[in-house]
């Protein structure tokens, strides 16, 4: 790569970390042998948990539905191995928080028994419609990490008349290689769910962005694609975050979502590779979303590599399958720029955990922050175009407003400021409690908001009152005076004629 | 296994190897051959003046940092102080007295940068406040400048002249030494009512190669540059203020001179004088008081030429570069707010974009 590339060739925001996919990318896919136990989260998608229709003791074969979707936004959780559930209790979350959450623990018979599936042979038959129902019965959500149910983006596409599907291979976080691994031994698969998925929201073409630091993946794909125009392969430039919906649709199409819409709405709609072949399932096989390709890397790690594990499946048990070549410094859900720190193993695999990465002490190592030097080198590498260094001065003096002034709600979190800070600001640590303090202070404003008009509404019914209070008892002094002076004039009505006596009444 | 894998902060996990120290020590690289080249050229009294302006600074940064109870040993190796020192001592005349520089460097690291918060926080270039107010503490010494006397050549000062011209000035033997500018020579010939088509004959040679009369470390325009380019390829600094800067030099410049050459110098002799260059790559372009969006570094970088033009051309200074920065660095926060980079999803305005149908 000549220098004139790097000043013409490649887009001038983001940044180029080592991107140590390798060797764990080439080292064929292993499949993890059927825990004992797995633990079944009831919420690992955006939305409503799923609510438990199994109870404890019953048996129940590989697929079969344990909790069933809530909500308009949700997804049903099904059992990723047969045997029994032994309980519905409480796990710790893959979240930086360490908090529990909900889940259903289901102890392995060991034959990894499937339900009844219905295989499809013409699924191109099926309405659109139909294309969502099976993969929001399968459980699809968006396996890249975002894990927003598929079936509401497809009803959003659809609705919305999107014209491209964008896919992304770009997995364009360091370490991680489960999405390039997906391209490379399921190619097949993924071509087929991408056409389902334009299928279903009726996209006339899609764009696979797969990153050039992955040609077996390219080839494979495009073999894959041969014979499908309307999927065209497009290998986009290797630079984070390239995997971020709004930078690839910038990258493939040109077109930015402007900041307060969504991506469907400039109509185009991004579907992960890997939830593409989820879909492909879903939808041609009938199995629903029970295992996925994990990537298992990091300096801590003694054979490094992609597994094919059965969702629920405990780190514990991932790490012992790879093996460990000392304690790990940290250990990682997702990638090491956007990925959650986990606070021990005893954490179960979900459906948007493309990779664990256990990281020795070398890896972990994080040089002490400096004062800010106004380099401007995050300004220039922030995607979005923001200016994290005002931010960052804003929110160290707790001025969120000021903060908002330079458009923090538009930051997408991917660490690039962090990253390329020579200074080591943890930025998007500030932006994060930032955002934090701003919904919670939102949240307030509602309360008091609510409050507020609850209180003015409770003055303006006493004022009310009180007026027709005083109205009825004017009107019933007002007839009684006019009684009484009916009666008065009844009384000398000769002598005195009615109209000043109305006058004397008014 | 650990308990204490994962201390709840957010991403990323992984980070650049790249610090302050590292980016110091790329901009004290390329600005070493201007500097050495200018060691050759004034001799032995310019390296100790070099030496005496670098200690001052990091002893000034010391001193203020032992009195706030900070660390000082981690703040003078991150290079800051020493670049600040080293910056002011290339903009100096480089045989001036001892105390020029000690004052100096004290002088910019106390009052240019930890009156205001230390590194990071400073409105003005500490090298450039130490630099204006020595200039206009001392003007004499500021202004007096001598002509090339190579090291090791014939009737230079050895090691020992250069210690008795650094604490007692310039003795009578190398009196025939001093030398006027070009910007200098121009503007006293034109107070006499000289013009420059009469003067022309007599002025200074300008040379490329930087044998001339100047501060210390600004007359090797070529090394200058060199040096800048290496700055921009390893992206250090950015092409706008540098190329803004030298526009905003060149083009009033070339456009009075097409209007009245007997009273404007022309545009190759205002980027080839004084510390055009030198300021243009490595003063103007200091992080902390340069703005931080492109156009708004190219608002400055211009801003900055244009002054300097018009401070050598109608001001009473010979030349502006100092004040130029300065005064730019001052309207920095200005431009800052004014020239933002437009963010994906809006318009220049902040606004979203609206979706096209």
């Amino acid at each position: 790569m000549g220098f004139l590339d790097r000043f013409f060739k490649e887009p001038s925001w983001g940044v180029h970390p080592d991107d140590h996919k390798r060797p764990a990318a080439d080292a064929p896919l292993r499949i993890l042998p059927t825990p004992e136990r797995v633990y079944m989260p009831l919420s690992q998608h955006v939305g409503g948990a799923a609510r438990p229709i199994v109870v404890v003791g019953q048996k129940v074969l590989k697929g079969q539905l344990l909790a069933d979707a809530q909500g308009n936004i949700s997804a049903p959780i099904h059992a990723p191995v047969s045997g029994t559930v032994f309980s519905i209790g409480e796990v710790t979350a893959p979240h930086a928080s360490g908090l529990p959450f909900r889940a259903i623990t289901i102890e392995s018979d060991g034959q990894d028994r499937w339900i009844d599936t219905e295989l499809v042979a013409d699924p191109f038959a099926l309405a659109p419609e139909d294309i969502a129902r099976k993969a929001a019965a399968a459980g699809v959500v968006g396996l890249g990490g975002a894990t927003f149910p598929s079936a509401v983006k497809f009803a959003l596409g659809k609705r919305l008349k999107v014209e491209t599907l964008i896919v992304n291979g770009g997995e364009c976080e360091p370490y991680l290689s489960s999405d390039d691994r997906i391209m490379r031994d399921f190619a097949d698969q993924v071509v087929d769910g991408v056409r389902l998925v334009m299928h279903a929201i009726g996209a006339k073409e899609a764009l696979v962005g797969i990153e050039d630091n992955k040609p077996e993946a390219i080839a494979a794909m495009r073999k894959a694609a041969a014979s499908f125009s309307e999927v065209k392969i497009c290998p986009v430039p290797t630079r984070y975050p390239m995997g971020s919906d709004k930078q690839l649709i910038q990258t493939l199409t040109g077109k930015e979502v402007p900041s307060n819409a969504r991506a469907a709405e400039v109509g185009v709609l991004v579907h992960n590779v890997s939830t593409c072949a989820a879909v492909h399932k879903a939808v041609r096989l009938g199995q629903p979303l029970v295992e996925r390709i994990v990537t298992l890397n990091g300096g801590a790690i003694a054979t490094p590599g992609n597994i094919y594990a059965p969702l629920g499946t405990l780190v514990t048990d991932l790490l012992a399958f790879v093996g460990l070549k000392g304690e790990p410094a940290r250990l990682i859900l997702g990638g090491p720029m956007m990925g959650t720190p986990l606070a021990h193993d005893r954490i179960p695999l979900v459906k948007g955990a493309s990779g664990i990465l256990a990281f020795n002490a070398a890896e972990a190592a994080t040089p002490e922050a400096g004062p800010c030097i106004r380099c401007g080198t995050c300004a220039d590498a922030c995607p979005m175009g923001l200016l994290p260094m005002e931010m960052a001065a804003h929110i160290r003096v707790e001025d969120f407003e000021g903060a908002e002034g330079y458009a923090l709600g538009d930051c997408i979190s991917c660490g690039c400021c962090a990253y390329v800070c020579p200074s080591h600001i943890p930025l998007v640590q500030y932006f994060s409690y930032a955002k934090g303090e701003l919904m919670a202070a939102e949240r307030v404003k509602l309360r008091t908001d609510a409050t507020k008009r609850l209180a003015e509404a409770r003055s303006a019914r006493i004022e009310r009152e009180k007026q027709e209070k005083a109205e009825a008892a004017a009107r019933r002094k007002a007839e009684k005076d006019a009684a009484a002076a009916a009666k008065a004039a009844a009384a000398k009505a000769p002598a005195k004629d009615s109209g000043q006596a109305q006058g004397e009444t008014v | 296994m650990n308990e204490n894998l994962g201390s709840p902060v957010a991403a990323p996990y992984t980070t650049t190897s790249n610090n302050p120290g590292r980016i110091m020590a790329t901009v004290m690289v390329a600005l070493a051959p201007s500097t050495l080249y200018g060691f050759w050229l004034y001799g032995w009294p310019s390296i100790y003046l070099w030496l005496i302006t670098i200690a001052s600074a990091m002893l000034g940064e010391a001193f203020f940092l032992r009195a706030m109870d900070r660390q000082a040993s981690k703040a003078l190796t991150d290079g800051s102080a020493i670049l600040t020192g080293w910056l002011l001592a290339v903009s100096l005349p480089p045989w001036a007295p001892w105390w020029i520089g000690a004052f100096g460097g004290l002088f910019g690291i106390v009052l240019g940068k930890h009156v205001f918060g230390g590194l990071g926080q400073n409105l003005f270039n500490p090298a450039m406040v130490a630099r204006v107010a020595l200039l206009i503490s001392f003007p004499v010494q500021m202004t007096s400048w001598v002509g090339a006397a190579p090291l090791f050549a014939e009737g230079s000062p050895g090691p020992l002249d250069g210690l008795v011209i650094l604490f007692k000035g310039i003795p009578a033997a190398f009196d025939a030494m001093t030398s006027a500018t070009t910007l200098g020579f121009s503007k006293t010939e034109m107070s006499r009512g000289v013009d420059l088509l009469q003067s022309a004959a007599h002025a200074p040679a300008l040379s490329m190669i930087g044998e001339r009369a100047g501060s210390m470390g600004e007359t090797a325009a070529w090394l200058i540059i060199a040096g800048g380019l290496m700055l921009i390829i390893k992206r250090v600094i950015s092409w706008h203020i540098p190329v803004a800067m030298l526009v905003g030099v060149a083009l009033p410049a070339a456009a009075l001179n097409a209007y009245d050459p007997a009273h404007f110098l022309d545009a190759q002799t205002h980027l080839m004088s004084g510390g055009v260059m030198l300021g243009a790559f490595f003063i103007a372009t200091d992080y902390v008081t340069s703005p931080n969006s492109p156009v708004g570094r190219l608002v400055f970088g211009f801003g900055c030429g244009l002054l300097t033009y018009v401070i050598r051309t109608w001001a009473g200074y010979p030349e502006g570069v100092a004040f130029a920065v300065m005064l730019m660095n001052a309207l920095t926060p200005i431009i800052d707010s004014h020239f933002r980079p437009r963010i994906y999803g809006r318009n220049r305005k902040g606004l979203p974009l609206q979706v096209a149908d």
